[in-house]
């Protein structure tokens, strides 16, 4: 039989649409590296921080809730853990911010494999009931240790503006470039994935895990290591977030609100999906940054709030996402050809 | 001549609390037929498939398949020793193509993606499917759906492929192409077992039949002497026929 007969895209190397995903991605993250020539305004400049670290950090959940159907709420475990390395490590022991997150991704990883080995014996519902439990717990611990600060928490001290120990107190332009840069190499990291054999699998496991079985798939195996992964890049995260606030307590970096802002954009956007966590925290960050500073702090649960109207408006209007009001006419012109 | 049996499950029971869903269940699988596997609703014939592909081991017996017990195997270790399966109700990945399902199934033997690709793209045109490729699999109509579930299988690339009712709910020209793809199928070096209520397709389709009824293995042999069976023909056949 031909190609031709066999219905062979024409090459058997990158397909189309993967490639029009990366040079979308290569557009938009040029176009954002640029913009603080257009931004200026620091508030607003503190605005893109969050919304980029937040879209990268909803990317790395979506890794273990998205691709592999893991839904956890209890990513701020990770965060924190990001976030505490990289404090303590820098500044009781001096070690550069680099070093900290390299550690807290590794120890986020290993913890997330030590959880994950009774967890993932647990489904759907009692799945998500157990990452809140256990992230509830990581809060109390760090709440009661004195040696990370307690409930004081950490404060970085006070130096010049350098890339080695990530302070920039006067020009908050590097953070957008860091914010930036994790948020692509997540993105680009997740766009392996998805093409790669592990993507296929997580999805299948997602999808019906029986089936997954009886077509050679791991599926303890493979949320496993969905959960590594997404732990890694969610304790960076944590560990950027600490160098951009200098200052860490258990609260501002561990608590459940956290686990919920990084669930919910990849659920607005899509789950699952490459720019799902992208587009939803672009919509979602900058609302919650306008109602905080209308509302005043985040002590309220205004917010809250508003995340639950959200998901509730997700789920009873689009289920998949607000991408896939575009991306749904796409599939069914090419179903049809 | 032991040589010739690809998989050999003897005395398998299997319970479901009370219920002997196999109660001592011996059956040989030549290397290259087409067996049939047959009996009445609730006899017990998805229960065995799920014992030899590994959904859930059983209590008692022993499976060999190519003279290795695999009773205690893990399903996907299975699929790794070349036992494919389809499901009586599809089971598709919904939220992935066509050829994304299929290339599940190829990644099985192929970790990289484009040959995977190659292998599913290979394996949905000699199911008939090649057109769909690119559509989800939740739009599949019925029928497309069971075809996606032997590609899937088949891309696995098994020694045995079990087919659970594939022809269930086909068109007489559906089930023709069905009956059409499983010899192709057999041509291609895969042995297969296959369930199948109606029996116009599959006695003259298989080399041999087994019977279940309430667990058990009724009879064995040519599908025609199968048929002529008194046992098989009050449990099965009568019952059907008295039905009709
Ligand atoms: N997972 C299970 N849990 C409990 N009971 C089960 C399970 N699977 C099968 N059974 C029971 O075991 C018996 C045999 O079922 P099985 O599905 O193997 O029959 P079958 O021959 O495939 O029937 P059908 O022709 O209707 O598909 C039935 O009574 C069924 O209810
Ligand atoms: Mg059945």
């Amino acid at each position: 039989m031909t190609d031709e007969a066999l219905n062979l895209p024409p090459a058997f190397g990158m397909l189309p649409r993967r490639r029009n995903q990366l040079l979308v991605a290569a557009a938009v993250f040029a176009a954002i590296a640029v913009s603080p020539f257009a931004i200026k305004d620091v508030y607003l400049q503190n605005v893109l921080v969050l919304t980029l670290l937040y879209a990268a950090v909803s990317q790395s959940w979506n890794i273990l809730g998205g691709y592999c159907g893991q839904i956890s709420l209890g990513h701020a475990l990770y965060f924190g853990i990001g976030a505490y390395a990289t404090s303590v490590l820098f500044v009781t022991y001096g070690i550069v911010p680099w070093g900290g997150m390299l550690v807290g991704g590794i120890l986020s990883a290993a913890i997330a494999l030590l959880l994950g080995y009774p967890c993932f014996r647990l489904k759907g519902h009692y799945f998500s009931i157990a990452t809140i439990v256990i992230a509830e717990i990581g809060l109390l611990l760090v709440h009661n240790w004195d040696f990370v600060g307690g409930a004081l928490g950490i404060q970085w001290p006070f130096g010049s503006d350098s890339w080695a120990t990530l302070q920039f107190a006067r020009d908050k332009v590097p953070y957008i470039h860091l914010a930036l840069a994790l948020l692509a190499i997540t993105w680009f990291v997740t766009f392996l994935i998805e093409g790669s054999r592990w993507g296929y699998w997580w999805r299948a496991v997602k999808d019906n895990p029986e089936a997954a079985e009886s077509l050679g798939v791991e599926i303890f195996h493979s949320k496993m290591a969905a959960a590594a992964v997404s732990a890694f890049f969610t304790a960076i995260g944590g560990a950027f977030y600490a160098s951009f606030l200098a200052y860490i307590d258990p609260e501002s970096v561990m608590s459940f609100r956290f686990s919920l802002l990084f669930a919910l954009p990849a659920v607005l956007g899509g789950i699952g999906t490459l720019w799902g966590p992208v587009v939803g925290a672009a919509i979602l960050i900058p609302l919650t940054e306008i109602t905080r500073s209308y509302l005043g702090g985040s002590g309220s649960g205004i917010d809250l709030i508003i995340y639950g109207g959200l998901i509730m408006l997700v789920a009873l209007a689009k289920p998949e996402g607000i991408l896939s009001l575009f991306q749904g006419k796409r599939q069914k012109a090419e179903g049809r050809s | 001549m032991s040589t010739d049996i690809l998989l050999d499950v003897q005395n398998v029971t299997r319970r479901f609390g009370g219920l002997v869903a196999n109660s001592d269940v011996s059956v040989e699988v030549r290397r290259g037929e087409i067996l049939g596997l047959i009996g009445p609703n609730g006899a017990g014939k998805s229960t065995l498939f799920n014992l030899i592909a590994g959904a859930f081991p059983p209590n008692e017996g022993s499976i060999r398949f190519e003279g290795q017990d695999i009773a205690r195997l893990s399903g996907p270790a299975r699929c790794r020793l070349g036992i494919a399966r389809t499901f009586q109700v599809p089971r598709s990945f919904d939220s992935m193509s066509v050829l994304d399902n299929v290339m599940v199934g190829a990644f099985a033997k192929e970790p990289g993606s484009a040959a995977a690709r190659r292998v599913a793209y290979e394996t949905l045109a000699f199911c008939g499917l090649q057109q769909r490729a690119p559509a989800p699999a939740g739009e599949l109509t019925p029928p497309e759906k069971r075809r996606l579930e032997v590609a899937r299988a088949l891309a696995t690339k098994p020694k045995l492929l079990l087919l659970d009712e594939v022809m269930t709910g086909l068109t007489p020209s559906e089930a023709r192409l069905g009956v059409e793809l499983v010899r192709k199928v057999r041509d291609q070096g895969v042995t297969v077992v296959m369930v199948e209520h109606v029996m116009e397709i599959v006695m003259p389709l298989v080399d041999r039949a087994v019977v279940l009824n309430l667990g058990k293995v009724l009879a064995e042999g040519k599908p025609r002497d199968v048929v002529r069976d008194d046992a098989v023909i009050t449990a099965y056949l009568g019952e059907r026929h008295r039905a009709a």
